[in-house]
């Protein structure tokens, strides 16, 4: 139940705001008509709507992270975190109360994503379905990221950090915007030792129906959560302590 | 019956000594202001009696139960309303007030009673929907206070209530701590002499974390032979008793 009451108000003062709406839904969706537009002109294979739609999606969710972080941030500095740390809540309720209700807007964002999609041609598969829930895996690490950057950045670097260096990296090293393999060198391996390019390159695998070809980049995906989790639970934890 | 008691009560940051062997006593249903300048360690103290910050020695007992180790049960019944307001200014009033009801584990009904009862005391009814930035700085302090009370607690901190409040606002936040009076205990900090020489059973002044005196206004005054409580105060700060 005190999760739950958390959770709400997380949930909350993500939706109610107009900013993240307008950055998490309509930044994407703008995008994916955009560059669909241009395929349309000028056809090239990377903006295929079945290509470029798993890239936007992942894209989407790199805000999930400024969302996250920004809440976090904007609660430590205006002391309504230990206002809370006051109150017979426990660490476990703070960091779900954090969490849990970001997987829901997360996946919500991406259906919308997929249904914008559809009206521009994507073909309906069931494999769509598939795309959604293996997009939860990628949220948790996007949502992680959000707690640690959250935990020690203050809101204005919040800001920076979240919403333009993460947002343009996880843009760039994803294989969305051009072909990873036209750069090459050291900017496609370290590209390769990143989570963004597995969790796009998993989503269109999925979409596509290649579940084995999936495999690998899930496992990637799935060691960045779980790493970025455990770092984010522990900074989190000693930033309460330290309050 | 002793709600508040702390035992050479220390708290240091590298070489500062912020509290130094704080010994005090508070009794159940008092209201004590803590008063002194910047760096007194008023909000030092605030933070380790609410479980915020580990004392570096000593010990406090709120209600018999020690900051040490009975954190959980301290955090049941205490309410506090920190220095800055602490709301979350993009939700509503209502869902401010149901969030901590929330933290508490307090039931729907009872929470849906309680923010009526305290939205009527603290006169936010009108506001219930209102987004908590939207308010003006005196109402943000009502909605602190009534976050700090929502779940009935019988110790009631106040870091600075009235903080960059106009007049009237703290006229009005005066009149809702004094009805108060009584029926919790309540601790509040203030730079202000006439909110503590107005409001308290009892006034402790802090200097270098230390604690320089603890009674009542009229005993201090009388103790500084002054009629002016700012004298009195003055004169206690800078040693110029005896």
């Amino acid at each position: 139940m005190k999760t739950l009451a958390f959770a709400k108000r997380t949930g909350k003062e993500i939706l109610l705001d107009p900013l993240n709406l307008g950055f998490g839904l309509g930044f994407p969706i703008i995008l994916l008509l955009l560059l669909s537009a241009i395929q349309r002109s000028i056809p090239v294979s990377l903006f295929e709507i079945n290509h470029l739609t798993p890239g936007i999606t992942v894209f989407g969710l790199s805000f999930i992270t400024l969302f996250s972080a920004t809440i976090i941030s904007r609660d430590r500095s205006t002391s309504l975190l230990a206002r809370l740390y006051t109150t017979p809540l426990k660490p476990i309720n703070f960091i779900l109360g954090y969490t849990l209700p970001i997987i829901p807007i997360a996946v919500a964002q991406t259906i919308i994503c997929y249904l914008f999609a559809l009206i521009l041609g994507l073909e309906i598969t069931v494999n769509i379905l598939y795309a959604i829930i293996f997009v939860i895996p990628v949220t948790i690490l996007f949502i992680a990221l959000g707690l640690l950057f959250g935990s020690i950045l203050n809101d204005k670097q919040v800001g920076g950090i979240c919403g333009a260096l993460l947002t343009n990296l996880s843009a760039w090293l994803s294989n969305t915007w051009f072909d990873l393999k036209l750069v090459g060198g050291v900017f496609e391996k370290i590209a390769n030792l990143l989570p963004f390019v597995h969790a796009v390159d998993m989503e269109r695998a999925i979409l596509n129906g290649d579940f084995i070809s999936a495999l690998p980049h899930l496992w990637w995906v799935l060691g960045y959560a779980v790493l970025s989790l455990g770092v984010a639970i522990w900074l989190f934890l000693r930033q309460m302590k330290k309050n | 019956m002793i709600a508040i008691e702390t035992k050479n009560l220390t708290k240091k940051y590298k070489d500062v000594v912020a509290v130094d062997s704080l010994n005090l006593t508070v009794e159940e249903g008092e209201l004590i202001s803590l008063l002194g300048v910047n760096g007194a360690g008023k909000t030092t103290t605030i933070k380790m009696l609410t479980c915020l910050s580990k004392p570096t020695s000593g010990d406090a007992f709120l209600l018999g139960k020690s900051i040490l180790s009975d954190t959980d049960e301290i955090k049941s019944f205490i309410g506090v309303s920190p220095q800055e307001t602490a709301v979350a200014k993009g939700l509503s009033v209502l869902d401010n007030l149901k969030l901590i009801c929330g933290a508490y584990g307090i039931d729907k009904n009872k929470s849906e009673n309680k923010i009526q009862e305290l939205a009527s005391l603290l006169g936010l009814s009108k506001f219930l929907s209102k987004k908590a930035g939207k308010l003006s700085g005196g109402y943000q302090r009502r909605l602190s206070i009534a976050m700090a009370l929502i779940s009935e607690p019988k110790i009631l901190f106040l870091d600075e209530p009235t903080l960059g409040l106009d007049v009237i606002a703290r006229s009005e936040l005066w009149d809702i701590i004094n009805s108060l009076k009584g029926t919790v205990t309540i601790v509040l900090t203030t730079h202000y002499m006439e909110e503590a020489e107005n409001l308290s059973d009892s006034i402790a002044i802090m200097k270098d974390g230390k604690l320089l005196i603890k009674d009542t206004a009229d005993n201090i005054k009388a103790i500084a032979d002054t009629d002016n409580f700012e004298k009195a105060f003055i004169k206690i700060v800078k040693g110029e008793l005896l």
